[in-house]
């Protein structure tokens, strides 16, 4: 007996361990799964109906529609149409608001976001986090409207003294003192305006932080601070940087506040004092109200533009956050 | 026996004598400032503010250097620069919301909320008309959208957490960069397909379309951390008892989320409730009440902020004001609502 079971031939292999779903539940999976995927539809349908509607003006103007200045559209006696729509100028200010927003935004969220997470009496940090989460729900044209009125009004002031004292830096430097308006003010808007996700993630990376790393440095004798400098920061480093690319992603696709704000002006302009700036997303709702079917075209394309590339910063940003937090467990 | 309670001590607590140094060495920095604020050029609040910071900094270094030696000096610098920071990041919120209390109040009277604007204009005086047909306009948006996206989200994160398919980890990645999605380019997105291609045209159901696109991703990331912290020995526990996959889903996972999923609903809403760019594409604006959603143009409150907004004239801007005290009240109750249901925990 023994010996022929031996031979292999009648060896039975490993029983296969399986659990064959049901109906019911292959059709909830296939639902549940179908589900799943509809965001994915939905992305590249956005990408897709916006680049179609583009196609035209892309194929027309080129890599000019990036790199021109102009929006001109003007229709000649015989009917004729010509154009010449470019939204460089807008590019170049979409990227200096942002920038102006990431440079006085995130070090003031850093530090929220180590305030609350090694400075605040427990009592106080629910508090001022429930304070941050809400500060995200504020409605943008709410933003705008306080920039307007009450920020603008201090900002124009902070830019005299900014351009009194350091002109002889390029960026501070403005061919008119003409300073309401401008994309520093704009930027100062923006930065409130994505302080509460750059926060948050950075307070979610350094609570991520290893417990017994920390407690080793304070058993070394670490301040505080000491502790932060060598363990906290080196570890979180990655996660702001993630953050602040979401905040950027923000950045680049604010509207309304923006538009409120902003001077557009179609020339590129590097002074940021100097009121006269451009932005993509303000420039959609600028030229919608009057656009003819054309100009409607071109501001679908603009659109894809600023689609591209806040998919982009996200997903960049998405990708080192989540490496980041893993990193911790 | 000796009954004595003994009272807990607290050595992390500051006693008098460690305060005072330090309220007194506050003190001097304010009178140091006003001091310096009299005698200069500096001037303002900004200058007070810097000054007070500057001023409290040097004198709490020197304190602290004093007491603790010199590896105190990168202690106190950075601590004072992390308290201000923080200072500087709060301080708008509230000045936003005082301003908001403060213009808003002003354009408030009894027929804001009975009338519409369709026998009134921005620029007349504040008392005529009301904000009834953007309220209702907001109200359409609101519920139609949560309609369209909490079944997408919630949906979603049940796959993202119960099926974990194939694809789950790029699905999270591709919700991941929806929630980054700008909202004017949602709004574009609506425009071109739905209001250019089928016979919907601009109204509050093509609206509420748009701002669906911008509730999914941020309803599905809420559901999905609140369906993780859903026990797993009570999804073992359907699965033993015999439950097929999806009864044990329908009957016990999503139940036990509960709370947590309407928190998922009313922060999507409270996301969504205050945009303004894709409804100037989807919309229309209307100046009346409007009570079909899928036809005619409709308004909503953030757009009658806008209205306002851009038409510049005192009585206009007032109304803008008190449109976004009416919208600010709506996100900070929704709010609330939130954290209440939030705040309550699995029963066990």
């Amino acid at each position: 007996m023994i010996s022929s079971a031996l031979d292999g031939k009648m060896t039975p292999g490993p029983r296969e361990i399986t659990s064959n779903p049901r109906l019911s539940d292959k059709f909830f999976r296939a639902i549940v799964t179908s589900f799943g995927f509809s965001a994915l539809i939905i992305l590249t349908l956005i990408g897709a109906f916006l680049a179609v509607r583009g196609f035209q003006i892309f194929k027309s103007e080129g890599l000019h529609f990036i790199t021109g200045f102009k929006w001109d559209v003007t229709i000649d006696d015989a009917g004729e149409v010509t154009y010449d729509m470019g939204i460089g100028a807008m590019l170049v200010g979409t990227i200096l608001i942002s920038t102006v927003a990431l440079v006085v935004g995130v070090p003031l969220s850093i530090s929220v976001a180590l305030f609350l997470t090694f400075y605040a009496p427990i009592r106080i940090r629910t508090f001022l986090i429930s304070i941050v989460d809400l500060m995200a729900a504020f409605p943008s044209v709410l933003f705008g409207l306080w920039g307007y009125f009450v920020l603008m009004p201090m900002a124009t002031y902070w830019s005299k003294l900014l351009y009194k004292y350091l002109n002889w830096i390029p960026i501070f430097d403005a061919p008119e003192k003409f300073f309401e308006r401008s994309p520093f003010i704009a930027g100062l808007v923006l930065a409130i305006m994505i302080i509460p996700i750059v926060t948050s993630v950075s307070r979610e990376v350094f609570a991520q932080t290893p417990l017994d790393r920390v407690q080793a440095a304070y058993a070394l004798g670490a301040t505080r601070w000491g502790m932060i400098r060598t363990v906290v920061l080196p570890f979180g480093t990655n996660g702001v940087i993630g953050g602040a690319m979401l905040g950027l992603g923000r950045a680049f696709g604010e509207t309304v506040a923006v538009y409120t704000i902003l001077n557009l002006v179609f020339r590129p302009n590097w002074h940021i004092l100097y009121g006269a700036g451009g932005n993509i997303a303000s420039l959609i709702i600028l030229k919608w109200g009057e656009a003819t079917d054309l100009e409607t075209n071109a501001l679908l394309a603009a659109g894809f533009v600023l689609f591209l590339m806040t998919l982009g910063v996200n997903m960049g940003a998405n990708f080192i956050v989540g490496r980041t937090l893993k990193s911790g467990k | 026996m000796n009954s004595e309670i003994i009272k807990p001590e607290k050595p992390w607590v500051l006693t008098p004598r460690q305060v005072a140094p330090r309220a007194l060495l506050f003190s001097l920095a304010f009178f140091a400032t006003i001091f310096t604020l009299n005698l200069t050029s500096f001037n303002g609040k900004l200058g007070f503010f810097f000054l007070l910071f500057a001023y409290s900094s040097a004198a709490n270094l020197t304190y602290n250097v004093r007491k603790h030696g010199r590896k105190a000096i990168g202690e106190s610098i950075a601590g004072s620069l992390i308290l201000g920071g923080s200072l500087v990041v709060f301080l708008p919120v509230f000045s936003i919301l005082f301003t908001t209390l403060q213009n808003g109040i002003s354009g408030l009277h009894f027929t804001l909320f009975t009338e519409s604007m369709s026998e009134a204009s921005f620029i007349d005086p504040i008392g005529n008309g009301g904000l009834l047909h953007a309220l209702i306009g907001t109200i359409y948006l609101i519920v139609i959208s949560a309609v369209i996206s909490v079944p997408m989200g919630i949906i979603t994160a049940l796959y993202l957490t119960e099926i974990k398919g194939p694809g789950s980890r790029f699905i999270q990645f591709v919700v991941q960069a929806m929630s980054g999605v700008p909202s004017v380019v949602a709004g574009l997105f609506i425009f071109s397909s739905v209001i250019l291609l089928t016979p919907i045209k601009a109204s509050s159901f093509a609206g509420a379309l748009s701002l669906a696109i911008l509730m999914i991703p941020t309803v599905t990331r809420t559901s999905q951390e609140v369906l993780l912290l859903v026990p797993s020995d009570l999804r073992e526990a359907g699965l033993a008892m015999g439950a097929t996959q999806w009864k044990t889903v329908v009957t016990i996972v999503v139940p036990a989320a509960r709370n947590g999923l309407i928190t998922a609903t009313i922060l999507g809403v409270a996301r969504i409730a205050g945009e303004t760019a894709p409804l100037i594409f989807t919309l229309g604006g209307a100046d009346k009440v409007n009570l079909n959603p899928f036809k005619d143009y409709n308004s909503a409150l953030p757009f009658y902020v806008w209205k306002g907004l851009s038409l510049g004239t005192p009585e206009s801007l007032a109304r803008a004001w008190s449109g976004i005290l009416v919208l600010i009240v709506l996100v900070l109750s929704l709010f609330i609502l939130a954290r209440t249901f939030g705040s309550q925990k699995f029963k066990k």
